[in-house]
């Protein structure tokens, strides 16, 4: 069966001021129908560029998708209209972002934004577009939706801003929602509500969910794939259990070694973490002809700086950019 | 334990004052440097002008109204004959000189009660606010014309009567920094290592402030120039100085038969005060980081 | 260098309370306050690390700051070396001030923009003036290499440092002027997560190093288990749990901090196993409308008609493990 979403081969360039720099560098993946994929990487690693790209909201006349493909439903994104993407935005693939206090316009009711959504889109009524916001609301579990669906966004917490901003992405039932960063503004009980919610919704409505974090945990309780992303290149992909056992990427390796973990026991004695010397290279490093984790790995050969290591498979669909990942 | 990559030589030659890029960024800005040069060329006039052509601007040195270039008077003569070139020389002094003095006097006031009413808040912030909002709703032109005409036109009351009505939004964008800047981590760790209050404000706060203040002050001589121009229009000036706005005022009478009296003059100081907004343009541009960055 | 790791206090707080005036209605409308900390009291020994840890509106960097006396304390102690800091004045302040340092959260506000690199790590010595000028620069120079800088770099402006190279200049001001108490507020948490772990490791190194003394605030468990020796939990201005490292994390009394702990995503299939999620639905109260009883008692799932009578006092349940539920008693059995 197809696959829902087929990236091949994406490359995205962005003009900077040292000259065109490739964002995202030969990236290729696949989501199917329900599925929960998950992204991670430092920032400026090209996560939340691919969300854009997705979305066809690059930075105008800054950043461009050079080639590759988008194969969403069959029909290819990069090749949309503008007009074809506006349809597709919102209805078809939606977005929640990280800053819940400014995602939201602050002169309207949230019933108002949400309403507005659903009469742009779906060209509901003005009575039952309000309905639906109030429906929408219970869904992600606001209480009393009846009486908050007409307070204003300074009314809510944070939390509440994000469950809004939910109602609205889920709004037309998108067969894809891309959640960036969805819970770095927020305490972590809340961001344990909101995981709660995004997996409910998911069985429920079977949308498909990109997740783009930092947080290897989130990705552990969220996802059954995930992508690594250094430097705009996919360093890791494939399921999460079998990366977070055995990875085959020393970023990966890194990644979830570099942080303090809450184990199930906790034990007296205390290992210093493991670091990952270094830190992303700047643009101007993007899209060389080599290993651009070399720099900061412990492991780097004469190899990884005289070519740019390969994708090679290993058992379970679980693929690593390293010249040495059956080693790793 | 050599985590940090060693920088290359000419990362650490980089090692440039912020100062030293925002002129960077403004040498780069045409608009700006071409405005820069001409008022470089008005200030070099208004210095210098007078010893090159000494021609005294109230002296009848011709008939009047002789048409600019005739009779070797270049800019022509006004309706009592008097030599026009030499007044735009001479006023020139006369014009700039009360446009920086009256625009430091704003400054000065304007800085001071901004920083104190956005260092100190509470009690001090609201009585300051209110005398500024007091200034404010001051009908300016009114104020100063009451001032000038009871202390007597003289130059340095022209300039008091200008700068005690400008100061008002440079004390509130002093306040609005202060307050912003106040509450960064950077004044609290100052604070932490028992910086003094006198420091915190003046050598921590102030110079972080002060990008939107230079604009402002900038753009304050050029409103310093007009304003006065409007005073001396209104014939509330020293008669027996010679000013820009002085000279459009006493030839206002003669606009149609001889256009050129005024229009000269009124060119002087729409030129002047263009290149000084331009500056300001680009001063700003240039101090402002989010700019810088791309 | 090292100092012996002995049992005496360094730092003592006793009964804080930390209080702002928030104006309802118009310039005359009556005054009312809002206790961002309230009544807490703690104690670090000197060369370990006490953790408060909490949610936003919790009280803890409002805490942090009242014992460095950067925001007034309205009530309470702050005994430094037997000294109560906030009765300090003139000299004695200035020495004092010498002894208690802060890391801040934001590597990029938390650094003058328009001063070099070696001028913001001078900036203490020359405002404290605890050493003689000549002397300064030698300790600068030294304090960049403890870092992890290069001493080249002291030239650069902010700017040109990368987030974590900025951390380390922070730290270096903090360590400046020898102090003991270093309170770290949120060290980490604006960094990327490869560059946390090299400066969690560096203050872990620079602590043996210079037998310093930190109270670390943080949200981040994973962090503060990582870091801390005891552990105080912070909800709405008041302490509801504190204790040692392993007997929080493995024995979590009060209701509050197991839904904290439930909350934290995890690698370790084991852990996401073994953790049933404690939901605690609904916001906290409005913090200028305390409820009379216990101020976790609306989201609470263990609560009992008793919890909204009356708040219940932090009292010790088991050796070092100090409890402020009205469900936990000496038995130091969790409710839930």
């Amino acid at each position: 069966m197809e696959p829902l979403l087929k990236v091949e081969n994406l490359r995205i360039e962005l003009a900077t001021r040292d000259g065109i720099a490739p964002v995202i560098d030969d990236l290729t993946f696949s989501l199917g129908q329900g599925e929960s994929i998950s992204f991670v990487g430092e920032s400026g690693c090209g996560k939340s560029m691919t969300a854009l790209g997705l979305m066809g909201l690059l930075p105008e006349k800054v950043g461009r998708i050079a080639s590759g493909k988008i194969i969403f439903n069959g029909e290819d994104l990069t090749t949309a209209s503008e007009k074809r993407m506006r349809e597709i935005r919102g209805n078809e693939i939606s977005m929640i972002f990280q800053e819940p206090m400014t995602s939201l316009n602050p002169v309207y009711t949230i019933g108002e934004q949400i309403a507005e959504v659903l009469r742009a889109h779906q060209g509901l009524g003005r009575k039952a577009a309000w309905n639906s916001a109030i429906e929408l609301l219970d869904a992600v579990r606001i209480p009393n939706a009846q009486r908050r669906v007409s307070d204003y966004p300074f009314q809510m917490s944070g939390g509440q801003r994000q469950r809004v901003m939910i109602a609205m992405a889920l709004a037309c039932e998108p067969k894809i929602l891309i959640a960036d960063e969805p819970t770095t503004a927020l305490d972590v009980t809340v961001q344990a509500q909101i995981f709660d919610l995004l997996r409910d919704l998911r069985s429920q409505t079977s949308a498909a969910i990109i997740l783009i974090t930092h947080d290897m945990g989130a990705v552990a309780e969220m996802a059954e794939r995930m992508i690594v992303m250094y430097a705009g290149r996919n360093a890791e992909q494939g399921p999460v259990e079998q990366i977070i056992d055995h990875p085959r990427h020393p970023y990966t390796r890194g990644l979830i070694s570099c942080v303090p973990h809450i184990m199930a026991e906790l034990t007296p004695e205390r290992h210093e973490l493991t670091e990952v010397a270094g830190i992303v290279p700047s643009l101007r490093e993007f899209g060389k002809n080599q290993c651009l984790f070399a720099s900061r790995c412990t492991d780097a050969t004469q190899q990884c700086l005289d070519a740019r290591p390969p994708e090679m498979e290993f058992e379970h669909g679980q693929r690593s950019a390293c010249w040495h990942a059956k080693d790793v | 334990m050599t985590d940090t990559p060693i920088l290359p030589k000419e990362e650490i030659q980089k090692a440039r004052h912020p100062m030293a890029e925002a002129t960077e960024m403004f040498m780069k800005n045409h608009a700006a440097v071409a405005a820069a040069v001409v008022l470089m060329l008005i200030v070099l006039a208004a210095i210098f002008g007078p010893y090159i052509y000494p021609t005294d601007p109230f002296d009848m040195v011709w008939a009047p109204f002789s048409p600019p270039g005739e009779a070797g008077f270049l800019l022509g003569t006004d309706y009592l004959g008097r030599d026009l070139l030499a007044a735009l020389i001479h006023g020139a002094r006369v014009s700039i000189v009360i446009g920086l003095a009256a625009a430091f006097m704003s400054v000065f006031i304007g800085v001071t009660v901004g920083a104190l009413a956005g260092f100190y808040r509470g009690y001090v912030e609201e009585i300051l606010m209110r005398i500024t909002e007091f200034f404010q709703v001051l009908p300016t032109l009114l104020f100063s014309m009451v001032i000038v005409a009871l202390f007597g036109a003289s130059l340095p009351m022209i300039t008091f009567a200008i700068g005690i009505v400008s100061w008002t939004a440079v004390a509130r964008i002093t306040r609005s920094e202060f307050l912003r800047i106040r509450e960064l981590e950077y004044v609290t760790a100052s604070r932490a290592s028992g910086a003094s209050n006198g420091k915190l404000m003046f050598r921590i706060i102030l110079p972080n402030a002060l990008p939107p203040i230079i604009v402002q002050s900038a753009l304050m001589v050029g409103s310093a120039i007009l304003f006065e121009a409007g005073l001396s229009f209104l014939g509330l000036t020293d008669p027996n100085v010679v000013s820009w706005g002085q000279v459009i005022g006493s030839n206002r009478q003669y606009i149609l038969d001889a256009s050129y009296t005024v229009t000269i003059p009124g060119m002087a100081i729409f030129i002047t005060v263009l290149a000084i907004s331009l500056v300001g343009d680009g001063l700003n541009d240039a101090l402002n980081p989010k700019l810088r960055q791309r | 260098m090292t100092e012996p790791r002995n049992d005496d206090v360094l730092l003592d707080v006793e009964n804080l309370t930390v209080r702002f005036a928030v104006k309802r209605g118009s310039t005359f409308g009556h005054k009312s306050y809002l206790y961002a900390v309230d009544d807490i009291s703690f104690a670090i020994k000197r060369g370990e690390t006490l953790a408060i840890v909490g949610e936003s509106g919790s009280g803890k960097t409002t805490a942090a700051l009242a014992v460095a006396r950067l925001v007034e304390a309205y009530q309470g102690k702050v005994n430094l070396d037997g000294e109560d800091f906030l009765q300090l004045e003139d000299a004695d302040l200035r020495k004092a001030r010498a002894k208690v340092q802060f890391i801040f959260q934001d590597p990029y506000s938390s650094l003058n923009p328009r001063v070099r690199a070696e001028k913001i790590v001078r900036e203490p010595l020359e405002s404290l003036q605890t050493v003689p000028a000549p002397e300064r620069q030698a300790i600068v120079d030294k304090l960049f290499t403890a870092v992890g800088l290069h001493p080249e770099q002291q030239r650069l402006f902010p700017h040109q440092f990368s987030g974590g190279q900025r951390q380390r200049i922070g730290i270096a001001r903090a360590l400046a002027t020898q102090p003991e108490l270093i309170i770290c507020d949120e060290p980490v948490s604006a960094l990327d997560v490869a560059v946390q772990a090299q400066i969690l490791n560096l203050l872990r190194k620079l602590q043996t190093e210079f037998g310093l003394t930190y109270l670390f605030i943080s949200h981040d468990l994973g962090v503060v288990q990582h870091m801390c020796d005891s552990i105080a939990v912070m909800y709405m201005g008041k302490i509801v749990e504190h204790a040692d490292r392993l007997s929080l994390f493995n024995n979590p009394l009060h209701p509050y901090t197991s839904a904290l702990l439930s909350a934290v995503p995890s690698v370790d299939k084991k852990r996401r196993e073994a953790t049933k999620r404690i939901l605690i639905p609904g916001d906290p109260p409005d913090p200028l409308a305390l409820p009379k009883g216990c101020r976790f008692a609306n989201r609470c799932p263990a609560a009992q008609p008793q919890c909204e009578d009356s708040q219940p006092p932090l009292t010790e349940v088991a050796p070092g493990h100090k409890v402020a539920c009205h469900l936990v008693d000496e038995k130091a059995v969790s409710p839930l």
